[in-house]
């Protein structure tokens, strides 16, 4: 039993991380229907640009937790800056482009960033501090979780309340759920759809860079291709739980972590991508726009 | 007229040529390899080596009296060029080879030499089974083999460690996996230990708690990983994370210092093979500098070891008096040491060189250091 939660809690730890990145997929999914594939590079940008700040701050000899706060707030704006950045370059002007465009576009902006970061910084892999610190209450089940695993875990439940409360009860939310009904519509209501659509990208933005400090700060290291790997996991994710659905995203992080860590716990980790690619066909096949997703209605 | 001169040359080389064995004694000295083609730069350092290891003994009045003479024929690292390789050596008398160097040519032509009685000796070749499969009597070398890094690790954890129940975990990559496979094996033959464990992770994964909980729940008490340092230092530092204290023994692919950098203070303690340092023998230096010297540039690959492979040789052949019988060549060869480049060396049973390889090193106070 206790090998089970054992396993329970690395899947939840692991869902975490892909629900974090998820939700920036789901969020651009839902408003402009484009599958952000940059959106990986985001977090990568974000645990750089953590990375940088707290390695400079820690010199200068700054509590911990005014680094994480300072690094983390770093973090956020300057990858909310990219994310907006990418989104009035690469996608705006294809907005009125077929659907295959700016797809197209999100993979070239992808690539790019990555060599980017790569020419920029380095190809090696860079030691990223350990900016969560071991709690002493944490100390009598340190052998089953870490004090970053519940960070993590905390962090996204966190974020996806914060969300579903700022989409259901505040202006920009609404304006958001009116945009994803009907662009067109929301438009001739007086909503700056394009406002709508950059505050989309800033809010994904910030949710990928704060989870690029917490999982590089829980792995001890990142390099350029960090955001490839995770976020083709986050955007699997994010289709398993219902693409374009907030708490389908997290749901779908939560199944995807937890079957990887089962079929590792129980089978193999050989097998843990298996399983996990087998279950997405499966959920696929039987409810094809994923757990918690609705089905598309084809507008005539 | 320019056409008989030309003729006459020609004969008198042709004459000149087919004179020589007869009139010379001379003691050959053959060397096949890459001369050639895309891989030459694997082969042209080992004639170099010979070059120089030759014209130096020849210079101090030659073996037992007698002079050596290099016969260098090219085998492009293919094995169908190999065979010709070999049957123009043993056709031209020769009955001493260092070479060749990619495992494949050495292979092909192994055979035809040892049906001729010829020793061979590469300074490369590193497929287990030219020393293992025990076809082979004739064939020494200088170079540890591909499972050199898993045994060095093996014989550590059983031997000087005493565990009994090993994890092998590995990164599922052609190195790593290769790795992981023979020390499976090696744990299995002798005997003393079990494989609790035997996975492959994913690189590059987020997490690796589900696998670090696995190593847990088989009570295992050391780690064996192949793979390189990235995965290495995710997987040490999630185990150390969750209080398990456990030795954790790996390979060359993660004795860099970029391991112990990122893996920061959970490095400490990690076990890594890794070659041998040869870097303080004078020896080393010595043929290390007699090539600058000669050829004003640095060597290139397995150039220590085939200078080694040399002086074995002409070392056997001094102490066996000729290079006419076989069986007194090998005895020599496995029973009188040499100083070489890589060490002081004979070569056992199967013709690998004993004290060339692999060393084991641990991180202490964030440096790796040999283990004694």
């Amino acid at each position: 039993m206790e090998y089970f939660i054992e396993l329970f809690l690395s899947g939840l730890t692991r869902g975490s991380i892909y629900a974090l990145i998820a939700l920036g997929y789901t969020m651009v999914y839902g408003i402009i229907g484009l599958i952000n594939f940059a959106h990986g590079e985001i977090y990568m940008i974000g645990a750089f640009t953590a990375f940088i700040i707290s390695t400079v701050l820690s010199i200068y000899g700054f509590p911990l937790l005014g680094i994480i706060v300072l690094a983390g707030l770093a973090a956020a704006v300057w990858a909310s800056a990219y994310g907006y950045t990418i989104e009035k370059l690469a996608y705006r002007p294809l907005r009125h482009a077929p659907r295959l465009s700016p797809l197209i576009s999100a993979i070239g902006m992808s690539i790019f960033l990555q060599n980017y970061v790569l020419l920029a910084q380095t190809s090696d892999f860079l030691p990223f501090p350990e900016l969560i610190p071991e709690f002493d209450f944490m100390e009598p089940v340190a052998h089953i979780i870490g004090s970053s695993d519940l960070v993590i875990i905390l962090t996204t439940a966190a974020a996806m309340v914060i969300l579903t409360l700022v989409i259901k009860f505040t202006r920009i939310g609404k304006a958001m759920r009116a945009t994803s009904q009907d662009r067109m519509m929301a438009m001739l209501t007086g909503i700056n759809v394009d406002r709508v659509i950059s505050t989309t990208f800033i809010i994904g933005s910030t949710l990928a860079a704060v989870g690029g400090l917490l999982i590089a700060s829980h792995i001890g290291q990142i390099n350029f291709f960090i955001g490839f790997i995770a976020g083709i996991k986050a955007f699997t994710a994010a289709v398993l739980g219902g693409i374009g659905s907030i708490p389908g995203a997290v749901l779908g992080g939560f199944v995807l972590g937890l079957t990887e860590s089962f079929a590792t716990g129980y089978v193999s980790s050989d097998y843990e991508d298996v399983f996990a690619f087998s279950l997405l066909v499966l959920i696929l096949i039987f409810k094809p726009s994923g757990i918690l997703g609705r089905a598309e209605i084809q507008k005539v | 007229m320019k056409l008989r001169v030309g003729k006459t040359l020609l004969a008198a080389a042709v004459g000149l040529a087919m004179a020589l064995p007869a009139v010379a004694d001379t003691i050959k000295l053959g060397v096949a390899g890459p001369h050639s083609g895309d891989l030459a730069s694997y082969g042209i350092p080992t004639k170099k080596a010979a070059e120089i290891v030759v014209a130096k003994i020849n210079a101090a009045g030659g073996i037992n009296g007698k002079q050596v003479e290099l016969v260098v024929e090219d085998d492009v690292c293919k094995p169908e060029v190999a065979t010709n390789t070999a049957t123009k050596l043993v056709s031209a008398g020769v009955k001493v080879v260092l070479g060749h160097i990619c495992s494949g040519a050495t292979k092909a032509a192994l055979p035809i030499y040892n049906n001729a009685g010829v020793v061979v000796m590469s300074p490369s070749a590193t497929n287990p089974a030219l020393t293992q499969s025990g076809e082979y009597p004739n064939f020494f070398r200088t170079i540890a083999a591909d499972d050199a890094q898993a045994r060095t690790e093996v014989d550590f954890a059983l031997n000087v460690l005493g565990v009994k129940k090993i994890a092998v975990i590995h990164d599922k990559g052609d190195y790593g996996k290769g790795l992981a496979e023979f020390a499976q094996t090696f744990i299995k033959e002798s005997g003393k230990g079990e494989v609790v464990l035997f996975e492959g992770v994913t690189p590059g994964a987020v997490d690796y708690s589900a696998i670090v909980q696995k190593i847990k729940r088989n009570r295992a008490d050391a780690v064996i990983f192949g793979g390189y340092h990235p995965e290495a230092s995710k997987i040490v530092t999630q185990m150390r994370k969750k209080r398990m204290k456990i030795p954790f023994i790996s390979d060359d692919g993660v004795k860099d210092d970029t391991f112990i950098k990122v893996a920061g203070k959970y490095a400490e303690g990690v076990y890594a093979t890794g070659p041998k340092d040869n870097s303080a023998n004078p020896l080393s230096k010595e043929a290390i500098e007699a090539h600058k010297a000669t050829y004003k540039e640095d060597h290139g690959a397995f150039y220590e070891n085939a200078y080694s492979a040399a002086l074995a040789l002409t070392n056997a052949i001094k102490v066996a008096g000729s290079t006419d019988d076989f069986d007194a060549l090998k005895k020599a060869l496995q029973t009188s040491d040499v100083n070489t480049p890589v060490g002081k060396i004979h070569f056992d049973k199967i013709g690998d060189a004993v004290g060339v390889g692999f060393a084991m090193y641990q991180v202490q106070n964030g440096k790796y250091v040999e283990v004694k």
